[in-house]
C-alpha cells in the first residue's frame, strides 16, 4: 500500500469527498498529504492481531431510549438556514444519481 | 429462440431460458416497523403530517446533534430475527454507511455493517405444495432517508428535473433489512418462489406486530437479485438487482423478466453488467439505473456517537416467548392435532374455515365433527346463499353446541339439520330450538318399544323375514318406526329392539 | 500588568459569585464591563467572532432579578462567560470558525449551553477558533487568527485560542472549551489559564459540532483552578441525547480543588510520563516543569518516572482516527439545509453534486480539506484496515499504558505542551510541525481520561507561559483539580499573584481602562 498519494489518487479522494480542488491545489495537497501519511504509517505493525481496538473509549453498552414521542422543530425552525426553500421543503439543485 | 420485447430489448421464452440456465435469486427486503418514533429521535414516525413537521436536529442533521438508539425498534429487529430462525447477536455495532445525497441529511446512513443484530436464519416458503427453505443471511437495523420530489422534468421523475423539494419527516424512521443468501435450484419456480417468500414474509412480520408491511404503502419494500448460471456449472453469474418493484405480482413478473433478458444478452455472447435497474410494472420490463460495479467506497466504520448492542440471553428468551406460531407450523401442528387428511386440511384452509373449525374444536367439537359441519351443510347454505361462512350468522359456539347435542344422544344428525333451520330462522339457541320445536330424541324406552310393538304388527310379512334370519330386512321397520316417531329416535337403538323382539 | 485594571474584570469568578451573593456587585455591572473590555482590546485580540452585547444584559438583568428576589438560579448565576464557537447557541451565530457556516443560526441550544442558560450565567458571545477545531494556534480560523494577550504577534493555542485568550485578556472571567487533542489544554498553557478535559462522557456533547467524535469534550477555560472546577460540575453530568454520556455523576470537583488549595499533597504519588519531555521540548517549558515537581514534592508528593511505551504512537494515531471521523461528520455540510452555498462558475444548470463540490472547495480552508482527504483515505476499502483498523488497536496499546500507569501512581503528570506560545505565521505551512503541539495533550484523549492545564510559569528565554498537565484516571476528575490547586497556591505564593498579573498591558481603543 503506497504511502504517498498521486495526483490522481487525491484527485479520486476529493471527489469521493465531494470537494472540487484547482489543480494548483492538487498539486499543493499531494505532497503534503503525502507526508502526514508517511508519518502516521509508522504505527503499522505496531499493535499485533492480538490486540482489539478500541471504538469507544468507555465501556458503555445498551443505551436506549424509550418510544415515547418528544417535540421536534416547528417547520420554520427547520427551514431557518436553508439556503432555498419552497412549500416547507428544502429546494435543492438537479439530482443526478439514483438513492443507494 | 429470442422474443423482442419493447425498447428493442431482446428476452429470450421462459422455457428456453430454463432448457440452457440455472437461476440464483436474492431478495433484499426492508421492513419499516411501526414505532411510534424514529429510530434515533423522538420525531414521531408517523405518517402524513405536513412537510418537514416532523424533524429535530438529529434527523435533519444538524451540526452537533447526536443519535439515541429507539429501544423498541431493538426489540422489533430481535423478534423479527427470532422467527427467521435467526441467531441474535451477542454483541454488534451500527456502523455509518458514508456517501452523498440530497435526501440523505447527514450524508452518512447509520446502519450496520459486517456485524448485524441477526443472522443465520431461514424461513420455509410453500410454493403450489412444495417447501423451498430460504437462508436468511442477516437482517440488521437501519434508519430510512428524507423523500424527494423532482420538479420541472416531465414524468415526475429524477431524469430531466430541473431541481428537488425535499421533506425530511421520514429521514430516522426505523427499517429492518432483511437478506437471503443466493436462493438456488428454484428453476422454473424461481419468479413463484420470489413472490411466496415476500409474501410469506410479509404474514410473518404482520403476525409479529411490527409493521403494517404493505408494499402499496411502501412499508415493506422488495429489491430483487438475480443472476443466471449455464445449467449444471454450479457457478454464479453476474447479478444486476432491481428496485422499484412494489408488489407481490411485480416481484414474480420482475424475476421472469430479468431471468428472460439475462438469457437474451448470455445467450448473445455478451456479459451481463451487473448494475441496479428500475422495474416498470406498466410496460413490465426492467431499464438500467446506475452501475454497481462502479460502487461507491462506502467507507464503513464504527459509530461513534452510539454504544455498542449487546442483548442479553435473557432479554432474547423474553422476546422469543412472544412470537406468534409460524403460520406454516401451524397448520402443520393443527393438522397432526386434528388427524387430518392433506386433502382435508387442504381444503379446510381452502375453504377459509381454518380459524372457524379451530375455534368450533376449542369449544369441545370432535374434528371430524367440526370439519364435518363447516365444510358440508354450512358450506353448502353459504354457497347457496351466495355468502362467506363467516358471514352466515352461525357461531362456531352454535356448531359446538349442535354437536354436543348429537353426542349426547339429544339428536342425530337428520334432527340436527333441522335445529340449524331453526338458527338460520333467528328461532334462539340450539337449545331453545330443540325444545320450541320438540326435536329431541325420544328416551322413554316404553315409548320406543311401543312403537316398536306397532311397526312389527302392521308388517308381518317383513317380522316374518326378520325372523328368518334376514336382518336386512329390519330397515323397512326402522324407517316405519322413525316415521312414527317423526325422527325423534335413535335409529340404532330401534334395530337393536326390533331384533331383539323378533329374535 | 494587570494591576491598573479594575478588579471586577481581573477577580475569579468564584469571587465574583460571592460579590454577586453578597450584593456588592450587580451581573449588569459584570457584564458591562466585561463588554467595554471586549470593545477596548478585542481589535487587538479578535478573541471573538460575535458578540451579544443586548442578550448578555438582559441575561444579566434577569440574574441580577432573581438575586434580588433571592432565588439565585445557581452560585454562578449572573458571572458572564464565553462560548467557543464550536458551541450550538439558539439565536446566536454558530460559525465553527468556517466560512461554510458564516450566519448559521442554530434553532436549538447544546446541551451545556441549555445549562448554562438555566444557571443563569449571560452569554457574553462566541469565541474564535480553528476552523472545525482542527488545528493548535487558532490561524486555521476562516475569520483571521486570535493574538496572545500575552504577545500579541503570537498565537493563543488552538483550536480554542479564542476562549482561552478572552480569559487571559479579562474580556470574561469564564469561557467554554472543547478539547479533541488539547484544543483546551494547549491554549491554556500558551495563554497562562487554567483549562480541563473532562473525563470521556463527563460532559455532554450534544450540540457540540462534533470533530472527532471519540474524542471530543467540552470543558471550562477559566484563571483559576476553583473557577474551572465550579464550572465543570455546572456543565457536566448525563444527557439521555448522548448517548455516550456516562451515567455515574462525577465525585466532587470543587471539594477537591478547595481541599488542594490548602497545599497538602502527602499520599500524593505522581508520575512522570518519560516519553513527554526530552529533546525538542523548549528548556525553559521543562524547567518551570521541573520546578513544578519539586514543589508539589515538598508539598508531600512522591514523585517517579513512568514509561508509556506507546505514546510514541499517540500523534500517529490521532492523526488517523480523527481525520477518518472528522470526514464522515463534515460530509453533512453540502450546501442543501444549511450554510454556505455556492454555485459553480460557468455551469448553467449546475446539479446537486456540483453545488456540494463548488460549496466545500469554496467553504473550507487548507487545513480541514487535507484532514477531510487524510480520512476519507483512512477509510477507503483497501486501506482501512492497514490505517483507521490500526489506529484504533494501538489506542487500546495507550488506553494500556495509562492503566499499568496508574496501578502505581494517582496521577500523571508532563509539560502541557512542548513550546510556548510561537509567531503567528511560524509554523501554518507546516502541519507536521503543528501536530507536534499537541504531544503531551493527544493521549488523554485517546484513552479517554481526564486531564487538566495549570499555569507553570514563564519560560525564562521568552518570558512566555508555560503549563503544567496533571492527568487521572478516567472518572478521577477531582484529582486533576486537588492536585492542580495545590499547585497553584503554592506556584501563587511563590509569585506574589496570580501569574497573569504579569501580563503585559493591551492597547486599548479609546474605551477607559
Amino acid at each position: 500500500m503506497p504511502d504517498s498519494l498521486s495526483r490522481d489518487e487525491v484527485a479520486h479522494l476529493a471527489d469521493l469527498a465531494r470537494i472540487d480542488l484547482t489543480d494548483a491545489e492538487l498539486d499543493h495537497l499531494a505532497p503534503q498529504l503525502s507526508v502526514i501519511l508517511d508519518s502516521v504509517a509508522s504505527i503499522r505493525g505496531v499493535a499485533g492481531d492480538d490486540v482489539p481496538p478500541t471504538s469507544h473509549a468507555l465501556p458503555l453498552t445498551n443505551v436506549f431510549r424509550d418510544d415515547v414521542v418528544r417535540p421536534s422543530l416547528t417547520p420554520a425552525e427547520a427551514l431557518s438556514g436553508a439556503p432555498e426553500e419552497d412549500q416547507q421543503r428544502f429546494s435543492v439543485p438537479r439530482i443526478l444519481g439514483d438513492e443507494q | 429462440m429470442t422474443t423482442t420485447a419493447h425498447d428493442s430489448v431482446e428476452l429470450v421464452d421462459f422455457d428456453a431460458v430454463l432448457a440452457a440456465y440455472d437461476p440464483a435469486l436474492g431478495l433484499e427486503v426492508h421492513v419499516e416497523l411501526n414505532t411510534a418514533t424514529k429510530m434515533f429521535c423522538g420525531c414521531p414516525a408517523t405518517f402524513g403530517g405536513e412537510p418537514n413537521s416532523h424533524v429535530c436536529p438529529t434527523c435533519l442533521g444538524l451540526p452537533g446533534a447526536m443519535p439515541v438508539v429507539n429501544g423498541k425498534a431493538v426489540e422489533s429487529a430481535i423478534r423479527i430475527g427470532l422467527a427467521l430462525n435467526c441467531e441474535i447477536a451477542e454483541w454488534c455495532r451500527f456502523a455509518r454507511k458514508n456517501y452523498f445525497y440530497p435526501d440523505m441529511p447527514k450524508n452518512f446512513q447509520t446502519s450496520q455493517y459486517d456485524e448485524p443484530i441477526c443472522f443465520d436464519g431461514w424461513m420455509d416458503v410453500d410454493v403450489d405444495g412444495e417447501t423451498f427453505r430460504v437462508e436468511i443471511e442477516r437482517a440488521h437495523m437501519e434508519e430510512d432517508t428524507g423523500k424527494s420530489t423532482h420538479v420541472g422534468g416531465a414524468t415526475g421523475r429524477i431524469h430531466g428535473a430541473d431541481h428537488s423539494l425535499v421533506d425530511y419527516n421520514r429521514a430516522g424512521i426505523p427499517l429492518i433489512e432483511i437478506v437471503t443468501r443466493p436462493i438456488l435450484g428454484a428453476g422454473e419456480k424461481a419468479p413463484a418462489v420470489a413472490r411466496a417468500y415476500v409474501a410469506q414474509l410479509r404474514d410473518l412480520i404482520v403476525a409479529l406486530g411490527v409493521s403494517e408491511a404493505r408494499m402499496d404503502q411502501g412499508n415493506l419494500r422488495a429489491d430483487v437479485n438475480l443472476s443466471l448460471a449455464p445449467k449444471g456449472s454450479g457457478t454464479l453469474g453476474t447479478r444486476t438487482e432491481t428496485k422499484n418493484v412494489n408488489s407481490f405480482r411485480s416481484v414474480e413478473r420482475a424475476v421472469r423478466y430479468e431471468m428472460q433478458r439475462h438469457a437474451a444478452v448470455l445467450d448473445a455472447g455478451r456479459s451481463i453488467l451487473q448494475e441496479t435497474r428500475h422495474w416498470h410494472e406498466d410496460t413490465g420490463i426492467t431499464t438500467s439505473g446506475r452501475e454497481k460495479s462502479d460502487a461507491e467506497d462506502y467507507r464503513y466504520f464504527p459509530e461513534p456517537d452510539l454504544v455498542p448492542v449487546a442483548p442479553s440471553r435473557e432479554w432474547v428468551e423474553e422476546l422469543r416467548a412472544t412470537l406468534p406460531e409460524n403460520p406454516t407450523e401451524k397448520r402443520a401442528r393443527l393438522q397432526s392435532e386434528w388427524g387430518f387428511s392433506d386433502l382435508e386440511m387442504r381444503d379446510t384452509v381452502g375453504a377459509g374455515a381454518l380459524g372457524l373449525v379451530e375455534e368450533t374444536i376449542a369449544l369441545g367439537a370432535a374434528p371430524q365433527a367440526a370439519r364435518k359441519w363447516w365444510l358440508g351443510e354450512l358450506a353448502r347454505r353459504a354457497n347457496d346463499a351466495g355468502q362467506e361462512l363467516t358471514a352466515l350468522g352461525v357461531t362456531p359456539a352454535d356448531v359446538a353446541a349442535v354437536q354436543g347435542l348429537v353426542d349426547d344422544g339429544t339428536l342425530n344428525d337428520k334432527l340436527a339439520r333441522q335445529v340449524f333451520d331453526g338458527l338460520f330462522a333467528g328461532e334462539g339457541t340450539p337449545a331453545e330450538i330443540v325444545a320450541a320445536r320438540g326435536l329431541a330424541i325420544v328416551s322413554d324406552d316404553g315409548a320406543l318399544s311401543a312403537a316398536v310393538d306397532e311397526a312389527i304388527a302392521a308388517n308381518p310379512d317383513v317380522a316374518d323375514k326378520i325372523r328368518d334370519g334376514k336382518h336386512a330386512a329390519a330397515g323397512a321397520l326402522i324407517g316405519a318406526v322413525m316415521k312414527s316417531m317423526r325422527g325423534q329416535a335413535d335409529a340404532g337403538k330401534v334395530r337393536e329392539l326390533i331384533l331383539a323382539k323378533l329374535s | 500588568m494587570s494591576a491598573h485594571l479594575p478588579e471586577v474584570l481581573t477577580r475569579s469568578a468564584a469571587d465574583l459569585a460571592d460579590d454577586l451573593a453578597s450584593g456588592a456587585t450587580t451581573s449588569v455591572a459584570l457584564t458591562r464591563a466585561s463588554l467595554d473590555r471586549i470593545a477596548a482590546v478585542d481589535g487587538a485580540v479578535h478573541a471573538f467572532l460575535h458578540v451579544d452585547a443586548e442578550g448578555a444584559l438582559a441575561q444579566a438583568a434577569a440574574a441580577d432579578e432573581r438575586r434580588a428576589a433571592g432565588q439565585p438560579a445557581s452560585a454562578l448565576d449572573g458571572v458572564p462567560i464565553a462560548v467557543k464557537d464550536v458551541l450550538a447557541t439558539r439565536g446566536l451565530p454558530t460559525t465553527c470558525g468556517s466560512k461554510i457556516l458564516e450566519g448559521w443560526v442554530p434553532p436549538y441550544d447544546a446541551t451545556v449551553v441549555a445549562k448554562l442558560r438555566e444557571a443563569g450565567l449571560p452569554i457574553l458571545g462566541k469565541t474564535n477558533m480553528d476552523e472545525f477545531a482542527m488545528g493548535s494556534s487558532t490561524e486555521h480560523s476562516a475569520y483571521g487568527p486570535t493574538h496572545n494577550p500575552w504577545d500579541l504577534t503570537r498565537i493563543p493555542g488552538g483550536s480554542g485560542g479564542g476562549s482561552a485568550a478572552a480569559v487571559a485578556a479579562f474580556e470574561a472571567p469564564l469561557a467554554l472549551g472543547t478539547d479533541t487533542g488539547g484544543s483546551i489544554r494547549q491554549p491554556g498553557a500558551v495563554t497562562g489559564t487554567v483549562g480541563t478535559k473532562p473525563t470521556y462522557g463527563g460532559v455532554s456533547r450534544y450540540g457540540l459540532v462534533a470533530m472527532a467524535n471519540s474524542l471530543d469534550q467540552v470543558g471550562p477555560v477559566t484563571r483559576t483552578v476553583l473557577d474551572a472546577a465550579l464550572l465543570h460540575e455546572l456543565i457536566g453530568g448525563h444527557d439521555p441525547l448522548d448517548s455516550t454520556s456516562i451515567a455515574q455523576p462525577l465525585p466532587g470537583l470543587v471539594d477537591a480543588a478547595r481541599q488542594g488549595a490548602t497545599g497538602d499533597m502527602s499520599g500524593v504519588r505522581i508520575g512522570v510520563i518519560t516519553e513527554l519531555g526530552g529533546d525538542g521540548w523548549q528548556a525553559g517549558v521543562q524547567e518551570r516543569f521541573r520546578e513544578s515537581l519539586d514543589l508539589l514534592v515538598g508539598a508531600g508528593a512522591d514523585v517517579v518516572e513512568v514509561s508509556c511505551p506507546s505514546f510514541v504512537h499517540a500523534l500517529a494515531t490521532y492523526y488517523l482516527v480523527m481525520p477518518a471521523e472528522a470526514s464522515s461528520n463534515l460530509a453533512k455540510f453540502d450546501a442543501m439545509r444549511y450554510g454556505l452555498r455556492v454555485l459553480p462558475e460557468g455551469v448553467a444548470s449546475p446539479s446537486a453534486e456540483e453545488v456540494m463540490k463548488a460549496t466545500r472547495a469554496a467553504g473550507f480552508g487548507d487545513e480541514v480539506k487535507r484532514r477531510i482527504m487524510i480520512g476519507t483515505y483512512a477509510l477507503s476499502s483497501g486501506y482501512y484496515d492497514a490505517y483507521y483498523g490500526q489506529a484504533q488497536k494501538v489506542r487500546t496499546l495507550i488506553s494500556r499504558d495509562f492503566a499499568a500507569a496508574f496501578e502505581s501512581v494517582d496521577v500523571l503528570v508532563s509539560p502541557t505542551a512542548p513550546t510556548t506560545a510561537f509567531p503567528i505565521g511560524e509554523k501554518v505551512d507546516d502541519p507536521l510541525a503543528m501536530y507536534l503541539n499537541d504531544l503531551a495533550t493527544i493521549p488523554a484523549n485517546l484513552a479517554g481520561v481526564p486531564g487538566i492545564s495549570v499555569p507553570s510559569g514563564l519560560a525564562s528565554e521568552d518570558g512566555l507561559p508555560a503549563g503544567f498537565q496533571i492527568l487521572a484516571p478516567a472518572l478521577a476528575d477531582d484529582r486533576c483539580y486537588r492536585v492542580g490547586a495545590a499547585l497553584e497556591s503554592l506556584l501563587v505564593e511563590q509569585w506574589g499573584g496570580p501569574l497573569l498579573a504579569q501580563a503585559p498591558a493591551l492597547p486599548s481603543e479609546g474605551a477607559s481602562a
